[in-house]
């Protein structure tokens, strides 16, 4: 009896690591941007959504986590099996752009996490830069996955700044449970980007990959959904604490607006110096972890999908698009920050868009694969499932494709607001008509997304 | 010379035409039939109306990028045929072997020659396309004209494989049959290449490979490929097969394959295996793992204390099987007491009638069989081994560690 339980958690510890990965890095700078805005404006209100966010986050990562445990293949190499060439290659093209202004916002996290502890960007992006290079090209994927699951652990610091800036814990309980709609525009917004965030069409990609790479088969699939389900729901938890904490520290003492995931942590200083420098701690190993997994996630994407050859343990000569492509991504995605007046905000808007065409995309074919008895044998969706996923996916599509528009006409909005920048004057005096674009200061402020509670 | 080439990007959508020269339909689909020809083009799928036809090849007269003209118009609708190898639906966007490459590649294209032949022009599969030349006729095909591809694509490097070097996939073993899917193309490469495509296929593809590939090549590349995938391997594949796999195994490998097994089903291999092989590995299995008698080999060459030069290469004459995995002779004494190391290439410089004994290093070097991996490292780096005795507690000889079991252990830190 015990030895059946010693050899289930062996098991269970042998599969660990994709999901909780996968599913924290979720929570990268702009998904903790996104939670303090909702804390720091609405208080505790917005927590219900949680529940319901976690629900449709393990229906997707489940499905991608079979998928990639019963086929051993990643989704991308599915998908071009399935559907042919040219949609991956389209596909394709439009992650790598998504993924791309990901990888900025990641940076401008690490910039801006790392401004608060008094370190310049020029300093702290190339450094942080090149670790990302060495640790994923020099590093073999084990060691580097324990790396990874320890940046896990450290989202911790969210949940002890939140205890330490005393919230009311009984409201916090209420309103996790308790559905709150206004019909105040902001509100709903904030709603739905909540739950734009929480799904991104990369995390399909990833997911599965991880699932492949870490030689999980059908046989443990138990153990490997046991480990999905716990990340995404963890991942929740710690999205719990961060609206929590700002609630208490900023919204309580009247709703603000945050523009940046590193003005919420300067917010926190007046009530507690630890809870502030926790939350900057926490916010540069968000954005760094989630620096090294965009970028790899997207080249083993792209190059299976294509037919490239790809993998860390390959040499730069066997395997140069993989090599080239990820290093471009680091490059340029830190080299924009550096760059003086770049029109970051309108990057990350830009970004969002993209995440939402793409996303209803990617979900429609995950349906269909997981259904498709050649592929997936008894591990198809039971039909009950498959009314429960359509029904997540089309919520997940509908949402997305709000918050696409909604940031499709604010970036209308504030383009007439600023009437200028027709594309044929000079790059710099369009910087300048940017409202970010002034000083560098401003600029960082600007850079973690803010976009949607104006 | 050019112009003999087709893609298979161009053959789909050819119009098919009557003796009249009337259109048929559009190509949809081309098949080979591995049992009859290895890369002729056996049939065409043309699509017209509600059903699909089939075209024979010997019922073409002419293939051009302007169309196929048939000389017979006796068509039959099309049937699902298991032997047939369609190259849309079973080929293109699929993974492959590429047995010169030695790596698992992707298809996105496939060439073709055209062959004019008494009877009318005939198809045969020269190469398959990989690669950007056939990425960027991919996303062109039917955008611009094949004419217009061709010269455009002629500033991209081409990247293919030859047909012959090709293995398919084929996970359905009754499929694997009727399509003719040899692995002989597996069984030729390095034990070490065929690991490291194997570790990048699908589960079920990895399966269909060992559960069809010669016994002893299964061995060899099993031992190089990664311990978790090993026990995967092995749990899907037949008790029978797992156990003729793993009786050809090195038994120090065989054992470390069987450790990472659930109990259960590393006893029933056990139970299937021959006696011989089965006792030595059984008793390895008793070692810790990380202990000198868990890294040890028993396949070593060991000679009387007496023995003479001549009797040490009559012994390797004898046993042929274990020379390309050895470098030292040991000697013992009647009851298998270690009494000494002699390095193979000793036997070279020596006359036939030298006894052993007198070429035996100096320094007795052994290990204990309870010995930790970490000193045994150093030992070997010490004392710059190739081969290190184990001995029992009674003071027997047990077995050898050699040099590249060193090497793994270093390189899984």
């Amino acid at each position: 009896m015990l030895k059946q339980f010693r050899y289930q958690i062996a098991i269970f510890l042998s599969v660990v690591g994709p999901g909780l990965i996968t599913a924290n890095v979720d929570n990268d700078s702009g998904g903790i941007l996104t939670y303090s805005q909702a804390g720091s404006k609405y208080g505790y209100l917005p927590l219900w959504t949680l529940i319901p966010i976690t629900l449709l986050l393990i229906v997707t990562q489940e499905m991608c986590s079979r998928m990639g445990a019963v086929t051993g293949k990643g989704l991308s190499d599915l998908i071009r099996e399935e559907f042919g060439l040219r949609t991956t290659f389209f596909m394709m093209i439009v992650l790598v752009l998504a993924n791309f202004t990901n990888v900025i916002a990641e940076f401008a996290g690490i910039a801006s996490s790392l401004e608060l502890f008094h370190i310049s960007r020029y300093i702290s992006v190339p450094i942080c830069a090149v670790a990302v290079w060495l640790l994923v090209v020099r590093g073999n994927y084990r060691s580097v996955e324990k790396v990874f699951l320890f940046a896990c652990s450290l989202y911790v610091t969210y949940i002890i700044s939140a205890f330490l800036l005393k919230p009311d814990w009984k409201e916090a309980a209420v309103y996790s449970f308790k559905p709150i709609l206004m019909f105040d525009t902001g509100y709903i917004t904030m709603l739905i980007a909540m739950v734009g965030t929480s799904i991104a069409p990369w995390m399909q990609f990833y997911l599965q990959s991880a699932i492949v790479e870490k030689g999980i088969t059908a046989k443990e699939y138990v153990q490997s959904r046991v480990e999905v389900i716990v990340g995404c729901i963890l991942t929740d938890v710690v999205a719990f604490f961060i609206i929590v904490a700002c609630a208490a520290a900023i919204w309580s003492h009247g709703a603000k607006d945050i523009n940046d995931a590193a003005d919420a942590a300067v917010a926190l200083k007046p009530f507690g110096q630890y809870a502030y420098l926790l939350f900057s701690a926490g916010l540069f190993n968000a954005s760094f972890f989630a620096a090294c997994i965009l970028p790899l996630s997207t080249v083993f994407t792209v190059c299976e999908g294509l037919g490239f050859e790809s993998g860390v343990d390959k040499r730069f000569h066997e395997a140069p698009v993989f090599y080239w492509l990820f290093t471009l991504l680091i490059v340029l995605g830190g080299g924009i920050i550096l760059w003086p007046n770049f029109p970051l905000v309108k990057m990350i808007l830009l970004s969002q868009v993209i995440n939402g065409i793409l996303l209803p995309v990617v979900l429609i074919y995950m349906v269909m694969l997981i259904n498709k008895k050649s592929l997936m044998r008894e591990w198809t969706n039971s039909r009950l499932y498959n009314a429960v996923a359509w029904v997540s996916v089309i919520i997940m599509i509908g949402l997305t494709l709000a918050l696409a528009s909604i940031t499709v006409k604010q970036m209308v909005q504030s383009a007439r607001a600023a009437p200028a920048a027709p594309v044929s004057r000079p790059l710099a005096e369009m910087q300048g008509d940017d409202s970010s674009g002034h000083a560098m200061k401003t600029n960082v402020r600007e850079s973690g997304g803010a976009h949607l509670v104006r | 010379m050019a112009d003999d080439l087709l893609f298979l990007t161009e053959l789909l959508g050819l119009k098919v035409h009557d003796l009249k020269g009337r259109s048929l339909g559009l190509v949809k689909d081309a098949a080979i039939v591995p049992l009859i020809h290895p890369s002729r083009v056996d049939r065409y799928l043309i699509g017209g109306g509600w059903a699909w036809l089939t075209v024979r090849h010997d019922q073409v007269r002419a293939i051009s990028l302007d169309g196929i003209y048939l000389k017979d118009e006796q068509l039959t609708p099309y049937h699902s045929d298991e032997y047939m190898l369609r190259l849309v639906r079973d080929l293109l966007d699929q993974q492959i072997i590429d047995g010169h490459g030695r790596k698992v590649v992707r298809v996105t294209d496939v060439t073709f020659k055209i062959q004019h032949e008494e009877h009318g022009d005939v198809l045969n599969i020269t190469e398959v396309d990989i690669g950007l030349r056939s990425i960027f006729r991919r996303l062109m095909q039917g955008a611009i004209s094949p004419g217009l591809v061709r010269r455009l694509q002629s500033v991209i490097p081409p990247h293919s494989i030859r047909w012959e070097h090709c293995s398919i996939l084929e996970a359905d073993p009754q499929r694997r049959l009727r399509l003719n899917v040899s692995n002989e193309i597996l069984e030729r490469m390095h034990p070490a290449d065929l690991a490291d495509i194997v570790e990048e296929l699908s589960p079920d593809d990895r399966e269909a490979i060992f559960e069809t590939i010669d016994s002893e090549v299964a061995a060899d590349a099993l031992s190089e490929v990664e311990p978790e995938i090993q026990a995967s391997i092995l749990e899907s594949l037949e008790t029978e097969k797992a156990a003729d796999i793993v009786e050809e195994m090195a038994p120090n490998e065989a054992a470390d394959v069987l450790a990472e097994l659930e109990q259960q089903t590393s006893e029933e291999i056990l139970q299937e295996m021959e006696p011989e092989p089965k006792t030595e590995v059984e008793e390895l299995l008793e070692y810790h793992e990380n202990s000198a008698g868990g890294l040890m080999n028993t396949e070593y060459v060991a000679l009387p204390e007496n023995a003479t030069v001549a009797d040490a290469i009559g012994a390797l004459k004898a046993h042929e099987e274990v020379i390309e995995k050895i470098n030292t002779l040991f000697l013992v004494d009647e009851q298998e007491h270690w009494k000494g190391s002699v390095p193979l290439a000793r036997l070279f410089t020596a006359a036939g009638a030298t006894p052993l004994k007198d070429l035996a290093a100096e320094t007795p070097i052994y290990v204990d069989v309870e010995e930790k991996q970490d000193r045994i490292t150093e030992i070997f780096d010490k004392y710059n081994l190739l081969a290190l005795p184990v001995i029992d507690e009674t003071g027997k000889l047990a077995g050898a560690i050699t040099a590249d079991e060193v090497i793994s252990l270093l390189r899984q830190k």
